[in-house]
C-alpha cells in the first residue's frame, strides 16, 4: 500500500467518523458544526490526493471558512435551549427511516464500488488554476454568469428574510 | 494511486449519512448541515470521476471540477437563504424544531 492510499483511507475514516459525529450529536449544535468542519477538511485532503488542487483550496475557503462559520454565527445568535436538541417522540418512524436508509446505503455502496478502471497519470497542469480558469471563462462562461445571478438573488433573499421588519 | 471505486463508495456512504440526518433529525440547523453533507458527497463523486477520466479524452478534461465549483456556489446561496429562514422562524415561533412548523405537512 502506497502513501497516497494510506492517506486516502485515513482521510476517509476521519470524514465518515466526523459525519457520524454530526449526525449523532443530539445535544450541542456547535459541536455538530465543528464535526462538519472536520468532514470538509478531510474531503479537501482527498481532493488533493485526486489531483484537484484548486477544488481543495476552494473547499477549505468556502466550506470550512464561510459556510460553517455562518452556521456557527446562527447557532450562537439564536441562543438555543438544550431541550431542542433532544430526540423527538416518534422513534418508530425514525427507526424505520434509519433502517431504509441503511439498507439502501449498503446497496448503493456495493453497487457503486464495482470495478472501475484505474486512472492513469494525470496530464500536466491537471487541477491547477490556469487550465480550470480558462475552461471557466471560455466553455462555461454562461454558467459563471448564472452563478453570479444566483448569488445576487441569495444575498437579496437572505437580507429580506433576516430583516426584523419588512416595510 | 487512490482507488476510484473506494472514492465513489465513500461518496455514497457520506450521502447516506446526510439522508439519515434529514430523515431523523428535527433540528432545522442540523437538517441544513446534513444537506451540506449530501452536496459534498456529490462533489466527491464529481472529483473522483473527473480524475478517472483525466487524460482519456483531449477536450473537456475539467468538466467535473467545474461542476464542483458550481455546486459550491449553489450550496453557499442555499445556506444563506436557509439560515435566513431559520432566523425568521426563530423570531416568529421561538424554536427551530421542524415539528413546530407543520402547517404545510399532511
Amino acid at each position: 500500500m502506497t502513501t497516497p492510499q494510506i492517506l486516502f483511507y485515513a482521510f476517509a475514516a476521519l470524514a465518515v467518523a466526523s459525519a457520524l459525529g454530526m449526525l449523532l450529536n443530539l445535544r450541542n449544535a456547535v459541536a455538530a458544526a465543528m464535526s462538519l468542519v472536520v468532514t470538509m477538511v478531510s474531503l479537501a485532503g482527498i481532493y488533493v490526493l485526486l489531483e484537484a488542487h484548486l477544488v481543495a483550496a476552494i473547499q477549505i475557503m468556502v466550506y470550512a471558512g464561510a459556510i460553517v462559520v455562518l452556521f456557527l454565527f446562527v447557532v450562537m445568535l439564536l441562543n438555543l435551549r438544550a431541550d431542542e436538541f433532544s430526540p423527538g417522540r416518534q422513534w418508530l418512524t425514525k427507526g424505520a427511516a434509519l433502517l431504509v436508509v441503511t439498507a439502501s446505503g449498503a446497496h448503493l455502496v456495493r453497487l457503486l464500488s464495482a470495478d472501475l478502471p484505474e486512472p492513469g497519470p494525470p496530464p500536466p497542469g491537471f487541477g491547477g488554476y490556469a487550465q480550470l480558469g480558462v475552461s471557466l471563462f471560455t466553455d462555461y462562461v454562461l454558467l459563471v454568469e448564472m452563478a453570479s445571478l444566483v448569488l445576487l438573488a441569495a444575498i437579496v433573499g437572505a437580507v429580506i428574510l433576516a430583516k426584523r421588519k419588512i416595510d | 494511486m487512490v482507488p476510484i471505486a473506494h472514492v465513489i463508495g465513500l461518496s455514497a456512504l457520506l450521502f447516506m449519512i446526510g439522508v439519515a440526518g434529514v430523515a431523523t433529525r428535527r433540528n432545522l440547523i442540523v437538517v441544513l448541515m446534513s444537506i451540506e453533507l449530501m452536496l459534498n458527497a456529490a462533489n466527491l463523486a464529481f472529483v473522483g470521476f473527473n480524475r478517472m477520466w483525466a487524460g482519456v479524452g483531449a477536450a473537456h478534461r475539467f468538466d467535473g471540477q467545474v461542476f464542483v465549483l458550481m455546486v459550491v456556489t449553489v450550496a453557499a446561496a442555499e445556506v444563506a437563504v436557509g439560515l435566513g429562514i431559520v432566523i425568521a422562524m426563530f423570531r416568529n415561533r421561538d424554536s427551530v424544531n421542524l415539528e413546530d412548523v407543520s402547517l404545510l405537512k399532511w
